[in-house]
């Protein structure tokens, strides 16, 4: 009896502690051709780039676009039964699948959107330098009292 | 001796009256197309050989119309929580009365990007700044929500996030606990094109704002200010806004 019951016991032990034996997860597939660089690098530093690129847009108004957090979700996004990208309260959420298995908090999703834009056309603006169409003119009517 | 005093009296309100008239008479008429700028390259920094500015003509500005504000909401994904003190909003209209004349003005009133920016200068995490090119903005990665710039900002131009956020447009990320204001459409602005205020004006309005470099004196607005009378509201306290109207 003693035995069967610590056979239970390890059985059950084993059986909870099973995940933190299978490894790092595995990422969803992205869409994209290729990643930023490897996903060893990847893993080590995203938070620095996004860190950098996120003072460098904010305060100096550089805006390369291919590192920053909307190129993470265009590709890497997920979508859920609905065929819709999920968002960061679902745990198949791209940065989810990892910061849940590191036990990290990701709070880029307190404010930024966690799904991708959808892909819109948007019709540009007419482009002409200032100087051509944006030479004022008097108005003579005047509407104010005379 | 009498008619020398008249004739001072009648000097007088000669004066008054060219003041009152070249004050109200609408000179500018704002037909300039929308369009300000090339795109600045994606990798290059704001210059601050270039000040970003937004010229109103308030004797075009119909008391009715709220197409800015409109497109403002729809453009920055604004929601409205059916509490309008509270609700965020970037740009309102405004209405100025002459109490002894009934003459009344409408004018919207968004974040003035002052050279000089009070919420810049009380703000105890550096969150509040000016960028080289004039736009003052919020770094909503270190405000902490004390809110002291609302209380300095002479314009009440700025906004509170209370609730927690779903939904944000991608170039405005905005979350609970965070002061928010006008960014001058940023994103258009870097992209080349005019803010989502101005457009619509000209979309749906009588085209009564002009954006530009004031820098630049190849921008209509440049050319505009130096020729019309403007102003900047409560010049007196010396914020130097980058917002100018005519007509008031």
């Amino acid at each position: 009896m003693r035995l069967w019951a610590a056979l239970l016991l390890a059985l059950t032990l084993i059986g909870s502690a099973a995940p933190s034996f299978a490894g790092p997860p595995e990422l969803p597939k992205a869409s994209g051709e290729k990643c930023l660089a490897e996903p060893a690098a990847m893993r080590r530093t995203h938070m620095t780039m996004l860190l950098h690129r996120r003072d460098a847009t904010m305060h100096q108004g550089v805006r390369a676009t291919a590192n920053g957090l909307k190129a993470c979700l265009d590709c890497h996004a997920v979508s859920g039964t609905d065929g819709q990208p999920v968002g960061i309260d679902s745990d198949k959420h791209f940065c989810r699948v990892c910061h849940d298995y590191a036990a990290v908090s990701v709070d880029c999703f307190e404010c930024h959107n966690p799904r991708p834009e959808p892909k819109r056309v948007q019709a540009a603006m007419p482009e002409t330098t200032p100087s051509e169409e944006t030479v004022p003119a008097q108005d003579t009517k005047p509407e104010g009292p005379q | 001796m009498s008619g020398c005093k008249i004739s001072q009296t009648r000097r007088d309100v000669l004066k008054t009256v060219a003041g009152t008239a070249a004050l109200l008479a609408p000179g500018v008429f704002l037909v300039a197309a929308p369009a300000p700028s090339k795109a600045r390259p994606e990798d290059s920094m704001a210059q601050p050989s270039v000040r970003w500015g937004l010229l109103i003509d308030t004797n075009r500005c119909d008391q009715e119309c709220t197409a800015c504000v409109t497109a403002c909401k729809d453009e920055m994904r604004l929601p409205s929580h059916g509490r309008p003190a509270s609700d965020p909003q970037y740009i309102r209209k405004v209405e100025l009365a002459e109490p002894k004349t009934g003459f009344t003005r409408s004018l919207p009133v968004m974040c003035q990007h002052c050279t000089n920016p009070p919420c810049a200068d009380v703000c105890p995490t550096g969150a509040s700044f000016k960028r080289a090119d004039g736009i003052v903005l919020v770094d909503r990665h270190i405000c902490i929500g004390c809110r002291y710039c609302m209380m300095a900002c002479p314009y009440k131009a700025r906004s509170f996030a209370h609730e927690a956020q779903t939904g944000q447009a991608p170039h405005n990320p905005r979350g609970k606990g965070c002061v928010e204001a006008c960014t001058l459409c940023v994103h258009r602005v870097d992209a080349g094109v005019v803010p989502a205020c101005v457009e619509a004006c000209h979309a749906k309005g009588r085209g009564a704002m002009l954006f530009g470099d004031l820098m630049n004196p190849e921008h209509a607005i440049t050319q505009v200010v130096a020729q019309y009378p403007t102003s900047q509201i409560r010049a007196d306290l010396k914020t130097d806004p980058g917002i100018r109207y005519h007509g008031i």
